[in-house]
């Protein structure tokens, strides 16, 4: 395995399985932590939702994919609006991969691979309206919420936009906003800690990915190890319409447009067990 | 195309630093210069997929433990640059001259509000369209090297923007043909 990883996995992809017992086509455990209190463990076949997470954040998740760990906490700031788009609010998404979760991250400036993840959170939000910027704008032109929303690794083990797209999505589902207004006469902003409303969510995007192996075979799910061997990476964002927020081939090998049919209708299939998923555990923390 | 450009120089296969070496192919590294500021995010996801559709293509075994540096410098954006990096990274390893296994080539194509298919779209299309799907198309059987969507879409449209690309892709090689015969005709 470790002298010739290639051909060891070559052995197990003919007989159309792989080294840690899943078929091509079958998913890690998901397990998923949302809210600040603790709740008890739901068990759903192949997934697992605990409650539990950072008390200090407006809204957070924590995801394990199998050993791959991810946390998202979400801050909600005050700030004024840009000049030129006077009644739209921002969202930053910022992916930090740390040194602790896998021996190929430096400390130090983010790397590459962390950038290129913060930009495609970023298009995901852009591209599904899954936050429409103008729900977070208090006054046009003097006040608007910021988002900060802060995804970070904590154990890679492939798999790594999958992940945070479903954190980011069970984090933003779990702020609550503080009604702000603004006083007329002194012009100054009034938070009222005890009244909070719920984000609007329009869009529940999820992302499925796929490693494909000498050009021709798709797995689902990659661990680190397959996606070292893998020649490409697929990664396909859909939202419940069915329809494609987006869809991520960074180079590697080329494929036909009859197996990027076969991923992206593989992708809609989770996008369904997924929003199952998500829906149970928001019920299971929303008692009031 | 239009008036968009971008200035790419290659560099390699030269030595790569020990850091940076890998034991049995050569390491690609790619940078993205915008027209104006720093590189920021959005530059290196930009190179993150340049860098890892040109590894697809570079017989990266018959050089190992060189470094091949892609350095691209935007003059010049008028819409559709991700195609235009991706033509010129593709026009510099051609004359470059080093071993591919395949071209390839950019094509963006905006979905517009009602629907119609526009390709290479401005700046202005860019912004007025509903979806805009860049693809690297690989001069053999026109697979899909590279694929990069902003903006949603459903699945028949994608299927459809992939079709025109894939015709877009053969006007775009034959213009790679006319270029190097010119080059070397001298």
């Amino acid at each position: 395995r470790t002298v010739e990883p290639l051909e060891y996995y070559r052995r197990f992809l003919k007989e159309n399985c792989r080294p840690d017992g899943r078929e091509l086509g079958e998913f890690r455990t998901t397990t998923v932590n949302i809210g600040k209190c603790l709740y008890g463990i739901i068990v759903t076949g192949e997934v697992l939702l605990i409650s539990g997470s950072i008390t200090t954040a407006d809204g957070s998740a924590l995801v394990k994919l199998g050993n791959t760990t991810v946390i998202c906490g979400v801050k909600a700031e005050l700030a004024a609006p840009a000049a030129d788009s006077a009644n739209k609010g921002y969202i930053v998404p910022n992916v930090e991969l740390p040194s602790l979760c896998a021996e190929r991250f430096r400390s130090g400036p983010p790397g590459e691979e962390a950038q290129a993840a913060s930009q495609f959170i970023a298009d995901v939000i852009e591209n599904s309206q899954m936050i429409v910027k103008e729900d977070l704008c208090i006054a046009s032109g003097k006040l608007a919420w910021v988002l900060y929303c802060d995804i970070i690794c904590l154990d890679y083990d492939g798999n790594l936009l999958d992940a945070s797209v479903f954190a980011l999505l069970a984090a933003l589902k779990n702020v609550q906003l503080p009604l702000v207004t603004i006083n007329e006469e002194t012009g100054l902003s009034e938070v009222n800690l005890k009244q909070k409303n719920p984000l609007i969510i329009r869009k529940h995007p999820v992302a499925t990915s796929f490693a494909v192996f000498d050009d021709t075979l798709l797995i689902v799910d990659p661990t680190a190890e397959e996606e070292d061997l893998a020649t490409g990476t697929v990664t396909i964002v859909t939202d419940e319409e069915g329809r494609l927020c987006s869809v991520h081939k960074p180079g590697g090998s080329p494929l036909t447009g009859a197996k990027l049919q076969d991923c992206i209708s593989r992708a809609i299939t989770r996008h369904k067990e997924v929003k199952k998923l998500i829906d149970k555990v928001i019920k299971s923390i929303t008692p009031k | 195309p239009g008036d968009t450009s971008v200035l790419a120089g290659l560099y390699g296969p030269a030595e790569a630093k020990v850091s940076k070496e890998l034991p049995d192919r050569a390491a690609l590294e790619v940078l993205l210069r915008p027209k104006v500021g720093l590189p920021g995010v959005m530059e290196r996801s930009r190179e993150q997929l340049l860098r890892q559709t040109c590894e697809a293509v570079v017989l990266g075994v018959l050089h190992p433990r060189t470094a091949i540096t892609l350095v691209l410098q935007v003059l010049s954006d008028a819409g559709s640059l991700l195609s235009c990096c991706l033509n010129a990274a593709c026009m510099a390893l051609l004359d470059a001259g080093l071993p591919l296994t395949a071209l390839f080539c950019g094509v963006t194509c905006a979905l517009q509000p009602d629907g119609t298919i526009l390709l290479d779209p401005t700046a202005r299309q860019e912004q007025e369209a509903r979806a805009i799907l860049t693809f690297a198309i690989a001069s053999s059987e026109r697979k899909v090297l590279m694929a990069n969507t902003k903006g949603s879409c459903s699945v028949e449209e994608m299927q459809q923007c992939l079709a025109a690309a894939q015709r877009a892709a053969d006007t775009v090689f034959q213009f790679y043909r006319d270029s190097v015969r010119r080059r070397y005709s001298k």
